[in-house]
């Protein structure tokens, strides 16, 4: 892997750019694998960079149905932040932003991360209230926030409407390392990073079974034939129902689709990413110029990743009162994702029934921001075959103990 | 836009004028049952990619609660039917059978 640099530039600038090699490699798969994950989104290929970088355990393939980073890693609004609630929330979010934050220069690839700083309106009593606890706690697990009154929001965000009438601006639970990151670049630069490091990243390439002995697994059935493995990650997000079910048990997930949307491009005219949990929408603006719009997911299971209109319908009608300025914006394209939702809405990162076989899902609408914590305590489960401190909780039989993460991290809405 | 029809009151509505709950045809567990049951029951939901049985309730119309057999792989609708059953009637089963012949059957 030749490094990107000022000086690679200059190079290939007297040279026509001809020596530019192509960031990762696509090999045939090998007969087998030490470890192989399925899903090359980027939760996928940053457990693959970590399980190389963190444990040495490079012998590994990604395999994926599509095209590289073409689920719900090129679908999201690509917000960051970390002011969770509970502490495993917190803790493994907090790991995620922080990786965020050096992610550039470790992957020698420019993932476009810009903390422009992240507000979470409070617009009721209630949320205030709740907002409040929020940055106590946050102080507590050494997550930044901070509690800022109307008119500092208003300084933050200029083209807000404060005033309400119908949900007035009461403050902001402000996270000022929060933001956003190019969502394609952190999933190209983990895959480039992965194959520089000699595994092979395997596209169109879907899973049809999962093969097993002993109650171990020994590896998967695709479309290019039997692949061995002794260990298995699922790391799949919308589809991971599909895949436990090869596997020969049933997740406490369900699939729904969540949609986005962006505008025309405007001028530059709000610096930081705001999210309004009550009504329903969040917005940032691109570097483009569109502001990007998301909302809330659709009530019933669906895996076409095409939402029902009437969702983007309410989004934009709650928007429009607190933003007045876009109520004469024209949308420019909707597009929509299948998340994976948990009966508590926090992810699973966790062992599995089937020995060496592990899954890391349900993430649901709020999976990019967490992608390099999520690879980092995947990898460390797969690797170590028993959780690390950060996925310990995140265990998929806390359904049956009633230890739940009560925090709705992924609840339809606010990411 | 999804569009159902009431078994009831015979009205194609769209979804805006229905409200979602998820599986049908569930056998509750309540106290007294194991944590497997229960966990069975409340969150190991049925999440198929193909041919799913729902909940629905025509809120903004006659209120009632309806079934609806579903593809949720194609948003297709096999047909609607009224709540007071334990499993699909057979007309909806023989719909699905015609449209969806390697279907593996309900359950």
């Amino acid at each position: 892997m030749k490094r990107y640099s000022v000086f690679a530039i200059a190079r290939e600038a007297v040279r026509y750019h001809l020596g530019w090699e192509r960031a990762w490699a696509s090999p045939e798969p090998k007969a087998s694998y030490d470890a192989i994950i399925v899903g090359a989104g980027g939760h996928g290929l940053a457990t693959a960079y970590y399980l190389g970088k963190n444990f040495g355990i490079t012998n590994v393939a990604v395999i994926e149905k599509g095209w590289l980073g073409g689920g719900n890693t090129g679908r999201n609004t690509t917000i960051i932040r970390s002011n969770y609630l509970q502490d495993p929330s917190a803790a493994i979010y907090e790991k995620a932003r922080a990786l965020y934050e050096t992610l550039s220069q470790e992957l020698n690839y420019n993932i476009m991360f810009s903390p422009r700083g992240l507000l979470m309106l409070a617009q009721s009593h209630h949320e205030v209230r709740g907002y409040l606890r929020t940055v106590h706690a946050n102080a507590l697990q050494g997550v930044q926030t901070e509690w800022i009154s109307p008119q500092r929001v208003k300084e933050l965000v200029p083209i807000i409407n404060i005033d309400g009438p119908r949900y007035p601006v009461l403050g902001a639970l402000y996270q000022a390392r929060g933001g956003t990151a190019r969502h394609d670049a952190v999933a190209w630069g983990y895959a480039r990073a992965c194959s520089g490091m000699g595994m092979h990243i395997i596209q169109n390439c879907e899973v049809k079974g999962v093969r097993s002995e002993n109650g171990q697994v020994t590896g998967v059935e695709t479309t290019k034939g039997f692949i061995g493995c002794k260990k298995l990650g699922i790391v799949v997000a919308g589809h991971s129902g599909q895949l436990a079910e090869m596997a020969g048990f049933r997740l406490p997930i369900e699939a729904v689709a969540l949609q986005a949307l962006v505008s025309e491009p405007i001028k530059p005219c709000m610096d930081v990413v705001v999210m309004a949990n009550t009504v329903h929408g969040y917005m940032s603006q691109s570097d483009k110029g569109e502001m990007v719009i998301g909302g809330g997911t659709d009530g019933f299971n669906n895996y076409t990743q095409r939402g029902s209109f009437h969702h983007i319908e309410e989004t934009l009608r709650a928007l429009v009162e607190t933003f007045p300025i876009i109520s004469r914006l024209k949308m420019l394209r909707q597009w929509g994702g299948i998340v994976d939702m948990t009966g508590d809405r926090s992810p699973i990162i966790s062992k599995t029934p089937l020995g060496n076989c592990f899954i890391n899902c349900g993430w649901g609408t709020g999976g990019f921001k967490a992608i390099p914590g999520s690879g980092w305590a995947m990898a460390e489960l797969m690797a170590k075959g028993e959780p690390g401190p950060l996925a310990a909780e995140f265990n998929m039989w806390r359904f049956k103990e009633g230890q739940f993460i009560d925090e709705s991290v992924a609840a339809g809405v606010a990411h | 836009m999804l569009i159902l029809e009431c078994p009831y009151c015979g009205v194609k509505a769209e979804e805006t004028e229905l409200s979602p709950g998820y599986e049908a045809h569930l056998k509750r567990f309540g106290p007294g049952s194991s944590p497997e049951e229960f966990e069975a029951y409340m969150f190991a939901r049925k999440n198929p990619k193909g041919v799913h049985f729902e909940r629905w309730r025509h809120t903004y119309g006659c209120g009632k609660w309806f079934l609806a057999a579903r593809c949720t792989a194609t948003l297709e609708v096999f047909g609607t039917y009224p709540a007071q059953v334990s499993e699909p009637p057979a007309d909806i089963i023989a719909k699905i059978q015609a449209r969806r012949p390697d279907w593996k059957g309900y359950k």
